[in-house]
């Protein structure tokens, strides 16, 4: 198996990149557009692979297919130079980051201006609902035009046909987002640490006192609750009988009955957990501090290639009860587009770069995460860099080879010939694995998988549940330790007191004879 | 045409305008967002709703304990440090004094992620202990601050004083708690600001070192990640006065002796 490059060291380089000086002398002209794009942090190719990591599949989109793909400038130099080099007017682009969607969303209401942004799935419905998003244009649409690449090669799984994800009438996000990358929620964990394999299959993980003090979950409050849903209704979701509507509404229950049980099971998860982390997981599942670890199926990538650097082999887990699908898009904001065709033209033009197979190739092996980019029947780079990348080598035996089925992803019948080590099975299904698995998830856990929608009003609801469950409860100090304290304070303020006025009330009456009082 | 005179009140220009922009513009803003509510409009209810919420107060409690314990255990073992380090005549104490101090230049994340480790090692499961770490790690972010104020204010002390009392009669001991003692209050005190307002907000220890447990810091966060400005803004302001209060206070003592003004840092 191929290593993933992400290297520790581009956070800093991260956080600005702007179009380099190459173009100053075009850059001068009047006409030059600057397109402000704001992303994740570690979230695009930036460039500068060793020679040795050229990925070695054929490609279709560089002057000569035999050179493979390799990432020799960051993307957004590439896009800059693609685009200006076939336009007659040049852009800019300003590159800027973000930590959380919520830290996006302060960004924005205090006036920061954007033209695309890449938030996650809730966050692009809180934008739409709040009427900020610029539609893309039919021509982004038109299948024809080669250049469209977003159109062309997006998996039909996720955007373009009538059932596709982006199509459903709940989410409707076809043509008011494009997707970029897309992935599920799990338990990262360690198979030789967990007992029964049975463990991680449930997000009752988090609360077995087996495992006390060696899990960690995410410190935001969309993620505990979702995991809290599934501990609340595990009996429902597991239930044979039901249907992906029921799962749905069930993971997405925001009324008061189901915030004050999961506040219950937070407050039970939070003492047994070894932290609510916000980064740290992915280095104490490397190192070995915890044994299992809620992540996002890109950084469990991530953890389960660094751990393999390290001689430890790590597993991904989706809990049986459900996983959260997820789905981060590129949507166009109005406050930064405006009525400029010029700018709508470059935002579209740089998804649809993104798009093109092999830049979506470039983006998957830098960061970890799953493209939304499938290609179609004409274009297989996407396919062909998960084989180069999973694909069993000649000399294995036969029995030793599993035919894993992507065709929900990549379309009509298309199976991965893939070890079948990297695959744990649970009857006859497949609900954890390693690395391809968190990358593709086989369709059956794509079938108990359900996207969390936004809070909307209860947001503050679910807030206050955060805090209720993350403050120091008042009510659980004992009394004997009320007392105790009580005690000490009153005997100090006892002592400080009698120290002060001890010469008016233990040195009382007139001096003894002899003495004059000074 | 008036000649240009340069004067000194005019020196105070570069930190008036700071002041004006970075200290009192921002405080308008909480005051404003601290009394209104998420439409704009005046209201009380985020006052009264900071004292009505348990989960508030808790944090309060929370994070003054914390503070409290941090600040004694600083004075623990700053003191004796400080005393030490002033009193000997040991030629290459400066060097002793940069020891204290060298810390201070590494940037805090990284000692603190070090102390991860180190703790790891001596706790095991560090999780388990999430109260003692913060104080640990706390007073390991800190203890510069008690300790240099402490040693500039005994440093200053006049020797003929306790060669005096001495001469008095008072033995070693009541000469440290008549003389030595009240002569270092301020330099106390100064230590004792500088640590216990800190450590009342400092979460990203807490955070690192795994203490699931919200001070007034992560608090104030939680709020604003959620939008909830007003309710944020509160928190900080009611903060704000409480620190202010303390300060009062503190100032009280220290300000007693003038000659020991150099002692506040």
């Amino acid at each position: 198996m191929k290593k993933l490059k992400r290297t520790a060291a581009f956070t800093a380089a991260a956080s600005l990149i702007c179009a380099p000086f190459a173009f100053a002398g075009c850059a001068n002209k009047d006409d030059t557009v600057v397109l402000r794009v704001c992303s994740w942090e570690e979230y695009i190719d930036l460039g500068d692979w060793d020679n040795e990591e050229r990925i070695d599949i054929e490609n279709p989109f560089a002057d000569n297919s035999e050179d493979g793909i390799f990432g020799e400038n960051s993307m957004v130099d590439d896009f800059t130079e693609w685009f200006n080099d076939n336009h007659d007017y040049n852009i800019r682009v300003e590159y800027s980051t973000f930590g959380t969607n919520e830290d996006l969303y302060n960004r924005l209401s205090l006036g920061d201006v954007y033209d695309l942004v890449c938030p996650s799935d809730y966050m692009i419905m809180k934008l739409l609902s709040e009427n900020a998003c610029v539609e893309y244009s039919d021509g982004f649409w038109n299948l024809d035009n080669e250049e469209n690449y977003y159109a062309n090669y997006v998996s039909r799984y996720i955007d373009g046909d009538d059932d596709s994800v982006y199509n459903q009438p709940e989410y409707d996000w076809h043509k008011k987002a494009a997707c970029y990358m897309w992935g599920t929620t799990g338990l990262v964990y360690n198979p030789e640490s967990v007992e029964d394999e049975a463990d991680v299959s449930t997000w009752k993980m988090l609360l077995n006192s087996n495992y006390k003090r060696q899990v960690t979950i995410k410190d935001n409050v969309r993620d505990a609750y979702f995991a809290a849903l599934g501990i609340v209704y595990n009996d429902l979701l597991t239930d044979s009988e039901i249907t992906s509507d029921m799962r749905a509404s069930l993971m997405n229950d925001v009324s008061a009955d189901a915030i004050s049980a999961a506040e219950d099971v937070l407050k039970q998860i939070k003492e047994n957990v070894y932290s609510f982390e916000t980064d740290s997981g992915k280095a104490d599942m490397v190192t070995g501090k915890v044994v299992a670890n809620f992540q996002w199926s890109g950084d469990a990538v991530y953890i389960m290639d660094e751990a393999e650097g390290d001689g430890t082999e790590l597993w991904y887990s989706v809990p049986d009860e459900c996983a959260n699908l997820w789905f981060d898009g590129w949507v166009m904001l109005k406050k930064g587009i405006g009525n400029d065709p010029k700018k709508q033209e470059a935002a579209e033009a740089f998804v649809n770069f993104l798009s093109r197979p092999d830049n979506a190739v470039r983006n998957m092996y830098y960061i970890g995460y799953t493209s939304a980019i499938s290609g179609n029947s004409e274009c297989s780079t996407v396919f062909d860099y998960m084989e180069w990348n999973y694909g069993v080598e000649d000399d294995i035996s036969e029995e030793d080879v599993y035919e894993y089925d992507l065709s929900y992803f990549f379309g009509e019948e298309t199976y991965l010939s893939a070890d079948i080590s990297l695959f744990g099975f649970d009857g006859d299904k497949i609900n954890r694995g390693r690395q391809l698995f968190a990358q593709y998830p086989p369709e059956n856990v794509i079938e108990r998988s359900v996207v969390m929608l936004d809070f909307g009003d209860k947001l503050a609801d679910l807030n206050q549940m955060w805090i209720n469950v993350r403050c120091f409860d008042v009510s659980d100090i004992s009394p004997v330790t009320i007392g105790v304290t009580a005690g000490v304070i009153v005997l100090a303020a006892a002592a400080i007191c009698l120290y002060s006025f001890r010469y008016k009330i233990f040195i009382t009456g007139k001096p003894k004879k002899g003495y004059r009082k000074v | 045409m008036k000649k240009f005179r340069f004067n000194r009140s005019q020196l105070c220009i570069p930190y008036a305008i700071f002041l004006i922009f970075f200290v009192i513009a921002p405080l308008i803003v909480i005051v404003y967002y601290a009394f209104t509510n998420g439409q704009g409009q005046f209201t009380f209810n985020n006052l009264t709703g900071f004292f009505a919420n348990p989960n508030i107060l808790g944090t309060l409690l929370y994070s003054f304990t914390l503070a409290i314990v941090t600040t004694l255990v600083c004075l623990i073992i700053a003191y004796p440090t400080a005393y030490i380090l002033a009193r000997s005549n040991f030629k290459k104490k400066y060097v002793l004094l940069l020891l204290f101090i060298l810390p201070m230049w590494i940037n805090f994340t990284l000692r603190i992620t070090a102390l991860k480790e180190i703790l790891s090692v001596l706790e095991g499961n560090i999780s388990e202990y999430p109260f003692l770490n913060s104080v640990i790690g706390m007073t390991f972010d800190f203890l510069p601050f008690m300790i240099l104020p402490l040693y500039t204010s005994l440093l200053k002390l006049d020797k003929n004083l306790l060669e005096a009392a001495s001469d008095l009669g008072a033995n070693k001991f009541t000469v440290f708690l008549r003389v030595t003692l009240p002569l270092s209050v301020p330099g106390i005190i100064s230590g004792i600001t500088m640590v216990l307002l800190p450590s009342m907000t400092n979460y990203v220890v807490l955070d690192m070192l795994y203490n699931s447990t919200y001070i007034m810091g992560s608090l104030i966060g939680s709020y604003f990640s959620a939008y909830d400005w007003n309710n944020g803004s509160m928190i900080s302001l009611i903060l704000l006065i409480i620190i202010f209060i303390v300060t009062l206070v503190t100032n009280r003592f220290s300000d007693k002796d003038a000659n020991n003004r150099g002692a506040v840092l």
